[in-house]
């Protein structure tokens, strides 16, 4: 069972307590973007069999949205972190860089 | 090839059985194929034979990176049906369903295509309007389905609790003709015929790049070798995205995992398959009497094969209520598979942005009941480089193009 630290909460709430959200950072794209670049936000989806940055909601606990880092290929969690970031965290880049050092990276 | 029948089973067992031969060869890859399918699982073979059998092309190689049919073939639940609400989604699956008849005969291989009829259980009004509706579309498209009432569910399969008071059953929407097939048959009898027209099955042969020259493929480099070829077909499921990005592009899909769980066998006690769409939960009894059942997707991106408890214990909960004597069954084994879902929950079929590769994905939940409609649809795209009627609406740029094959709001659910 996936269990995930709550960034705002504190709380590690299993998946029971959490409802997914698919992939984080997805630049977003609106009125003026050209069809590619609506289409890749739209659609297209990186997917990696590896470390994957991803939304989650704490849907049953503070309601409130939040990131993670997880790799699809282990389920191993890297960690969380609050979903007002454009980028992930240096410290959590930097974790998953020593654990997966082939990883390309954010 | 020799061919199975009542007198070579009769001629082997005078002679203890030393006279059967490989169904299949292994050979090693040769340089140069006119056309690659890389996966030989049901959608990768179907693909070759049909190659073959429709359009004459036998030099063809079929590489896996792991064992024949090991996929997604031989983790799924074996429901065949065509009961689909879109247009271009029923003329295919129907396309299959009418191959899968007559698969056996074609193939000289058991596949025991076995249509035993299919119940789409409507537990909510909602359900109950959504099943009438595809009933009268099926009706237009020529798929023989049905609606029925509480009391002919209950006539069909016995142990059934209509009158529950979470999950009742207000009707159903039936197809005689949907059943279920024997998933490793249907793999084995497809790479035997494979391998009787003279095409290479290449096992535990992982593809580790894509070669390409002036936007035209040119082969793929794989952990047996190089290996050129003219035609590339891409037919992974679940790892499409990471062939696609060897080849250059990115897919519309995300991989989840999907779960099944067999029973131990008990006696025969319902010969229809039910599906209960509400609660995610999909039931049939094999021919040695487990109840094989189907659970729902997790929402999130996996690629172990192993699914989460929750999503077994919701389905078997709610399938407990509707089925109460099976409260008491032992389960005997549990495993999932990775599914490729694409937004609108249709597969694709289509050209990619590379020349002469074509791939085939996004099956998702449901892509056993397709195996024979979409390597017939994928072997036309292959052999004349443009779709043919069955595939053109599956293309990958229906995306962009917002001409979804919208069959999640269809039937409510993944399927």
């Amino acid at each position: 069972m996936l269990i995930l630290e709550c960034p705002y909460c504190g709380v590690m709430a299993d998946e029971t307590e959490l409802s997914p959200g698919y992939e984080a950072h997805l630049k977003r794209f609106g009125p003026g973007a050209s069809d590619d670049e609506f289409e890749s936000y739209m659609f297209a989806r990186k997917n990696p069999k590896g470390v994957h940055f991803e939304r989650w909601r704490h849907a049953y606990g503070c309601g409130k949205w939040f990131l993670a880092a997880r790799c699809t290929a282990t389920l191993e969690v890297f960690g969380t972190y609050p979903a007002q970031s454009s980028a992930p965290p240096a410290a959590l880049v930097a974790k998953i860089k020593a654990k997966r050092p082939d990883w390309e990276g954010f | 090839m020799k061919r199975y029948s009542v007198f070579a089973i009769a001629r082997e067992a005078m002679r203890q059985h030393q006279g059967w031969e490989k169904a299949w060869a292994s050979p090693a890859p040769k340089a140069q194929y006119d056309a690659i399918i890389i996966g030989a699982g049901g959608h990768g073979l179907a693909t070759a034979y049909y190659l073959g059998r429709n359009f004459g092309i036998t030099n063809v190689a079929i590489l896996e990176k792991g064992w024949l049919g090991g996929g997604n073939t031989g983790r799924n639940t074996t429901i065949i049906r065509s009961n689909y609400l879109q247009d271009p989604s029923a003329a295919l699956y129907e396309k299959a369903r009418g191959l899968y008849e007559n698969l056996s005969q074609e193939l000289n291989y058991n596949v025991m295509f076995s249509p035993r009829g299919l119940l789409m259980l409507a537990q909510t009004h909602h359900e109950v309007r959504g099943y009438l509706r595809t009933v009268h579309a099926n009706m237009l498209q020529g798929v023989e389905t049905r609606w029925i009432e509480p009391a002919e569910v209950k006539q069909l399969v016995p142990i059934i609790n209509i009158d529950g008071p979470r999950y009742p059953v207000l009707g159903a929407l039936y197809q005689e003709r949907g059943g279920t097939a024997r998933h490793d048959a249907v793999a084995w009898g497809y790479a035997r015929a494979c391998s009787d027209m003279g095409m290479d099955i290449i096992q535990q042969c992982e593809v580790t790049a894509v070669r390409s020259k002036n936007g035209q493929v040119e082969g793929v480099e794989t952990t047996k070798g190089y290996i050129g070829t003219k035609k590339l077909g891409i037919v992974v499921a679940g790892h499409s995205g990471q062939v696609a990005e060897m080849a250059g592009f990115r897919l519309p899909i995300e991989a989840v995992a999907l779960q099944a769980l067999v029973s131990e066998p008990i006696k025969p006690c319902m010969d229809v398959v039910v599906m209960a769409n509400t609660v995610h939960g999909y039931m049939s009894q094999s021919d040695k009497g487990e109840m094989v059942i189907g659970g729902g997707t997790d929402g999130f991106n996996n690629f172990t094969q192993r699914g989460s408890f929750h999503h077994i214990e919701e389905t078997l909960r709610a399938l407990v209520e509707t089925f109460p004597m099976i409260s008491r069954l032992k389960m005997l084994r549990q495993w999932g598979g990775v599914v490729d879902m694409t937004g609108d929950r249709s597969p694709i079929l289509s050209k990619t942005p590379l020349g002469n590769c074509f791939i085939n994905c996004g099956w998702g939940t449901g892509g056993f009941k397709a195996i024979p409609g979409s390597g017939w649809a994928m072997a036309e795209l292959i052999a004349k480089g443009e779709p043919g009627p069955l595939a053109a609406a599956f293309g990958m740029e229906r995306f962009r193009e917002g001409r979804f094959i919208d069959e999640s709001v269809a039937a409510g659910v993944a399927h």
